[in-house]
């Protein structure tokens, strides 16, 4: 073995040809990956990380083709691999980890033979390759690893997927790692789960590791040192302490602006955000590739391609004003005026011992048991729990997309019909929802005006002249340019999209507005100015939100109060500040520390083993006991605890007495 | 130019260039050929033909391709005459005007009920998803010309019934298409965006949803369209379709077929013959580029 | 597993009673009055309602479907109007015949459509591919007759290679009746080629475009085990159940076939029992072919089930 570092990849320029011509995907891209060293490739999408990883591993789409550089992986030059050579290069030196694991292993084979197939390939008999399959599957810490052999891929949950997908990448002791967002899609806890694991075996074996993420605060508690990628181009790079706090390209420092973090809420210290959109594939970008959306740049910044600058000494920056990069001016005027929330008065929505069952295959699936909480005018409800846990069932329940099996709806203390088509057309206005991804909530053969005119018909009664003036106005409030009003929706960018559905749910002036996962399919760049947009319309109209999503940053941020659900059930409720602080429950505790931060460390890690229980057969006693790190005997497995008001406001489910969950939280382990 | 009239230009010029995308389909191009053709014909064969497709000329029986009538040195027929003595080129160019009648008015029959039936059945699913859809596999484990010809015998041979029959059959294979197309759409959360402002289900079955369906429509329309020149046209010729004395394509091989036991009087049968293959080939080519066309 | 057999078997039979009151329903559309038709335009009315009581057309439409029901049951099909021969004895023979036809037909097309199907796959986009694509499109699509006319002239009137007719003599070996068969099996092969080799296209291109296939090519696994293995595996699949739905399409097929090659077939039985209003014997024919359709399905469910580990292993344990 040669000293060459793991990757060696310099001037690296990758085109696609669309129709006919070439258009530039990766622009001169030079990286190295040090051995055994973890290496972190963050970006947006399109600005070509997995274009990357598909070059390294000589795999790009037909019309995909390298133009220039080069790329070594462990001193062999892998462009000039001949096939049957690329072939045993693929087998033996490097292994790759993808984003779905549902749909990277073959559904009609068993996985035993998925995973031995990676020795076979080296020449390994089949009944070694048996053993060593076993072998690998232990090293990713599955249970029974011996039945999981024997299973089909669909017949595992999606984190098992992706750890028999590490085991076949890591199985071989490849010289280099390569893992293309390996958690995106799965739920925080399964996240969390997956990368202790490879962080684990990263450090035990010494891989050499490629990590590919989108999301900072993966990429931080991954890696030792990060290259950020803009439109093609490495615009920033070094350690992961450094690029984070201290960035110093102005790309780096909005993106990081952008996320919402160590307790920013929306009534102080708004979110900034990136204004322009990322540039076309292939476009002619003759000066910095950021400089069209930057706020720092000058003349020279068009015209002359910044060089690199070193700062520290791996820290490299492509600005030509790298000193002055910090002080990118904000973009988002000072903190908003939020109305504080009266709870002396009586809620704008309670609901009762909500409860819903569906039938499935004969079993009953309780999706909500017993749920009651109520929101106030000008209040956001934040909801959070797993996959499964009920959330999207109950804010349908409420809009009257399912009829609830048991329990009450009560707007402004009228009781509400179970369907929405027994409700009365005021109570359908007062309640709206903006859905998770805008391309399937707006019909895509019709134009923006269509969509807005037809809402504003159904829910306001307006038509024509009174129709146009207020569509007008929406659209003003949402920041969707009048220009827009005869496109359809796949004109429309991603977030604009969003604002337009945005626009859509107010046409009616709502009262109350579900937002199931608004920001989830959007960049953080836009995901901010969704969020901003949100907190201006509920500043301005006293709009109710109640909100959905798996990312608890952005939860914390908008939310003034949060419900905490677990397998249909209601387990924590109260102040957001006071959820998130602690002490909080187990459940609520291990939510919060399976999310990786950017900033890091700092909290108490506790892990969730295995996976939800089946709602048809949920677990006796507290439904939680299964997997609850802090269980304390046998009273959790039989009695189910009430949910109680433990402070002001602040309800649980839980048997640890309020002093000893305060004790076993502060305590570091 | 206004903003607003900029992006009307945008949407014309996206519908312009599937036009443009279409008309540089070499499938397509050759199909719309070939089918004008038959159309031209079906208007103006008559006109084309060098003689009255119906005269039986009684001494030129079965004249082979190239033979100039007994009885007038001025009348040739070019692709000889079949064994009552009628001329073939003439037949040939006047056989479409039937087929090109019924088929279409067939697939239009059956394109409209049918999405009308998926459109019902995808979208309110329950008891009369389960109920017709059994009911339609019962139907269609029976074989469309069995079918057809059953009905046709109960029903009596005329155009009218021909078209019936087909359009209903096809209606049903068409609703199976269109159902799976509202499955897939209403899933999709701008239908539950109606619904929460109080849309009716007119409203969101034929505003919403259709116009999302309408690419697998066209296309099915046009695979329909080649099933039914091919249906009507195994019709015809077993006795059931097209009654004598048109002149229809397939009529002419079911005429003069038994000829081919007795020997060569392959030029009776082949023109008519190739004439079908060229019409069915030509739609299906049309099919073939709209699908590659629309699917991207 | 068991639980899916079954269900697919109680669907069948509801499948089945549907189309057994369409068959009765179809053929009592007819409105000939059959006991005229039999005894001719000479007998008395009162010759005739005797009849029209004989055969229990004067009763409710229900009753006499019961009454057909019920004989069904005991796998009695009727006396042929026409002929006065038990409707069974006619059909029976000939469906064995169309069988023979249908297999063969079967044996050549599945293999050759499955190969053309894949390697139009495997050159997405070149000549080879518009090539098999077309000309499957444009055979699928062409009527029985006109491809059976162009093979009889060719190959039996210009070439003198086959007899154009499918009708063996009585004393025939396995390989006379492989020759006389090979002409009309050749024009159902022409109809059924093109849409099987589409829907196999269809799959394999699925198949090389997953996920798990690019899995299988960066493990460093060889191009023809990626293909075997990996690739038609998953695509096949799909290919059983379009083969099997086919089936019905092809006994239609048969009628046209059968006539043209003077086959004597359930085809050629059913266009007569039509032309000749022999309502008993139609009904019958029409049964028939829904039944070996159903069985045909029914059969490609199993397979299907069998070879997709999704049906086969239930859901998630």
């Amino acid at each position: 073995m040669t000293d060459a570092p793991a990757l060696d990849i310099r001037d690296l320029d990758v085109a696609y040809s669309v129709r006919g011509k070439d258009r530039q995907v990766l622009r001169g891209v030079t990286l190295q990956v040090a051995r055994g060293e973890a290496y972190g490739l963050v970006g947006e999408s399109g600005c070509g990380k997995s274009t990357a990883a598909m070059a390294v591993m000589r795999y790009l789409p037909a019309n995909g083709r390298v133009r220039g550089g080069s790329i070594e992986v462990a001193g062999a030059n892998v462009m000039e691999l001949g096939r049957r050579d690329l072939r045993r290069w693929r087998a033996s030196d490097v292994g790759m980890v993808y984003q779905n694991p549902g749909t990277a292993l073959n559904p009609s084979i068993r996985v035993g033979r998925q995973v031995a197939e990676v020795f076979t390939v080296q020449g390994v008999g089949s009944g070694e390759a048996r053993e060593r399959a076993l072998e690998a599957l232990k090293l990713v810490q599955i249970a029974d690893p011996a039945s999981v052999l024997q299973r089909y891929p669909h017949q595992l949950s999606g984190g098992m997927q992706q750890r028999v997908i590490i085991a076949m990448a890591l199985a071989k002791d490849p010289a280099l790692l390569i893992l293309d967002e390996p958690t995106t899609g799965l739920d925080a806890t399964v996240e969390a789960e997956v990368l202790d694991l490879v962080a684990g075996l990263q450090s035990s074996l010494h891989t050499s590791v490629l990590f590919i993420s989108h999301n900072l605060g993966v990429i931080s508690k991954m890696c030792a040192r990060v290259g950020v990628l803009y439109a093609g181009r490495l615009v920033e790079e070094g350690p992961v302490e450094e690029v984070l706090h201290d960035p110093r390209h102005p790309y780096t420092v909005g993106l990081l602006r952008c996320v919402p973090r160590g307790g920013v809420r929306k009534d102080h210290g708004r979110l900034d955000t990136i204004p322009g959109f990322l540039p076309n594939l292939g476009d002619d970008l003759p000066g910095c590739v950021f400089a069209d959306r930057c706020a720092l740049a000058q003349d020279r910044c068009h015209t002359e391609p910044p060089t690199a600058h070193a700062i520290g000494e791996q820290h490299v920056s492509l600005c030509h004003f790298h000193e002055t990069a910090q002080t990118l001016p904000r973009l988002e005027a000072a903190d908003l005026e939020l109305t504080p929330v009266d709870r002396s008065a009586p809620p704008l929505l309670a609901f009762d011992e909500l409860g819903k069952v569906f039938r499935q295959h004969g079993n009953d699936i309780h999706a909500l048991v017993g749920v009651s909480a109520s929101v106030w005018p000008g209040e956001t409800l934040g909801l959070v729990g797993e996959s499964g846990s009920g959330k999207t069932t109950l804010a349908r329940t409420l809009l009257g997309i399912l009829e609830p099996t048991s329990g009450a709806m009560l707007l402004e203390g009228k009781k509400l019909g179970g369907r929405m088509t027994r409700r009365s057309r005021e109570e359908v206005r007062a309640l709206q929802i903006v859905f998770q991804n805008p391309d399937s909530a707006l019909n895509r053969r019709h134009t923006v005006r269509r969509i807005l005119r037809r809402s504003l018909r159904k829910l306001a009664r307006l038509s024509g002249k009174a129709a146009d003036a207020r569509m007008t106005e929406l659209m003003t409030s949402v920041r969707l340019s009048e220009r827009y009003v005869s496109a359809r929706p796949s004109q429309l960018s991603g977030g604009l999209k969003q604002r337009l559905a945005i626009a859509r749910s107010f046409a009616g002036e709502p009262r109350l507005v579900v937002c199931d996962e608004p920001t989830s399919a959007l960049d953080v760049s836009v995901q901010a100015a969704i969020l901003n947009l949100l907190v201006e319309l509920q500043a301005k109209e006293g709009v109710s939100y109640i909100f959905i999503s798996h990312d608890l940053g952005v939860v914390r941020y908008v939310s003034d109060r949060i419900a905490v659900l677990y397998l249909g059930r209601l387990m924590e409720l109260g102040p957001a500040e006071v959820v998130f602080d602690g002490p909080h429950h187990p459940y609520t505790e291990a939510l919060l520390s399976a999310v990786p931060t950017i900033d890091g460390g700092g909290r108490d890690r506790i892990r969730l083993e295995g996976d939800i229980p089946s709602a048809a057969k949920p677990p006796t006693g507290c439904v939680f006991h299964t997997r609850c790190p802090r269980r304390l005997g046998d009273v959790c497995d039989t009695t189910e605890p009430p949910l109680v008001e433990i402070a002001d406001g602040h309800l649980m489910r839980c048997h640890i007495p309020l002093d000893q969950l305060r004790t076993l939280q502060a305590s570091p382990r | 130019m206004s903003a607003v009239a900029a992006a009307q230009g945008v949407r014309s010029q996206a519908r312009r260039e599937t036009l443009w995308r279409l008309l540089r389909s070499p499938t397509f191009l050759v199909g719309t050929l070939i089918v004008g053709f038959w159309i031209f014909c079906a208007f103006y064969g008559s006109k084309l033909a060098p003689y009255d497709p119906l005269v039986q000329y009684d001494n030129d029986i079965t004249v082979p391709p190239g033979s100039t009538s007994v009885d007038d040195r001025h009348v040739h027929f070019l692709f000889g005459t079949d064994q009552l003595g009628r001329d073939v080129l003439s037949r040939v160019l006047t056989g479409a005007t039937d087929t090109l009648r019924i088929a279409p008015a067939a697939t239009l029959v059956g394109i409209v009920g049918g999405t009308v039936l998926g459109l019902l059945m995808g979208y309110f699913r329950g008891w009369l998803d389960d109920v017709l859809g059994r009911a339609i596999d019962a139907f269609l484990a029976l074989p469309l010309l069995i079918v057809a010809i059953t009905a046709l015998t109960g029903l009596g041979h005329s155009n009218r019934t021909l078209v019936l029959v087909i359009g209903f059959a096809f209606s049903l294979t068409v609703s199976r298409t269109v159902r799976a197309a509202v499955l897939a759409e209403r899933d999709l959360d701008y239908i539950q965006a109606a619904q929460l402002r109080g849309e009716r289900a007119p409203y969101i079955l034929f505003v919403e949803i259709l116009p999302n369906i309408m690419g697998p429509i066209i296309v099915e329309a046009t695979v329909r369209l080649g099933y039914a020149i091919f249906t009507v046209a195994a019709l015809t010729f077993l006795g059931f379709g097209v009654q004598p004395p048109s002149p229809d394509w397939s009529l002419q091989v079911a005429d003069n077929f038994t000829l081919l036991v007795q020997g060569d009087f392959a030029w009776t049968v082949l023109p008519p013959a190739l004439a079908i293959a060229s019409l069915v080939v030509g739609v299906n080519l049309i099919a073939d580029g709209l699908q590659e066309t629309l699917d991207r | 597993m068991l639980r899916f057999l079954l269900r697919r078997l109680a669907l069948a039979l509801v499948t089945l009673v549907l189309m057994s009151v369409l068959v009765f329903a179809l053929t009592a559309v007819i409105p000939t009055d059959v006991a005229r038709n039999v005894l001719g335009n000479l007998a008395s009315p009162a010759e005739v309602a005797t009849l029209r009581h004989h055969l229990g057309l004067d009763q409710p439409v229900y009753l006499q479907y019961w009454a057909w029901v019920k004989k069904l049951a005991h796998g009695d099909l009727g006396t042929s109007l026409a002929s006065q021969e038990p409707v069974g004895n006619l059909l029976f023979p000939a469906m064995k015949n169309s069988l023979k036809l249908a297999a063969m037909a079967f044996v050549i097309v599945v293999p050759l459509s499955i190969l053309g199907g894949t390697l139009a796959a495997l050159r997405r986009g070149r000549l080879l591919d518009r090539f098999i694509t077309v000309t499957g499109l444009s055979l699928t699509a062409m009527p029985e007759f006109v491809t059976s006319i162009v093979l009889i002239v060719t190959f039996g009137i210009w070439k003198h290679w086959l007899p154009i007719s499918a009708t063996t003599p009585d004393d025939y070996s396995f390989r006379t009746l492989l020759t006389y068969l090979l002409l009309p099996s050749l024009a159902l092969v022409a109809v059924l080629f093109g849409y099987i080799a589409r829907i196999t296209r269809a799959g394999v291109i699925e198949a090389l475009e997953a996920d798990y296939t690019r899995t299988a090519r960066l493990k460093g696994v060889r191009g023809r085990t990626v293909l075997v293995r990996h690739v038609l595996r998953n695509a096949l699949l799909p290919t059983i159940a379009v083969v099997a739905t086919q089936t019905g399409y092809l006994i239609g097929g048969l009628v046209v076939i059968e006539v043209m090659f003077n086959y004597d077939g359930i085809g050629k039985h059913i266009k007569e029992a039509a032309y000749n209003n022999d309502i008993t014997l139609l009904q019958g024919g029409v049964l028939i072919v829904g039944v070996v359709y159903l069985t045909a399905t029914l059969i490609a469910d199993l397979l299907y089930s069998l070879l997709n580990p999704r049906i086969r292993q239930g859901g998630a344990s």
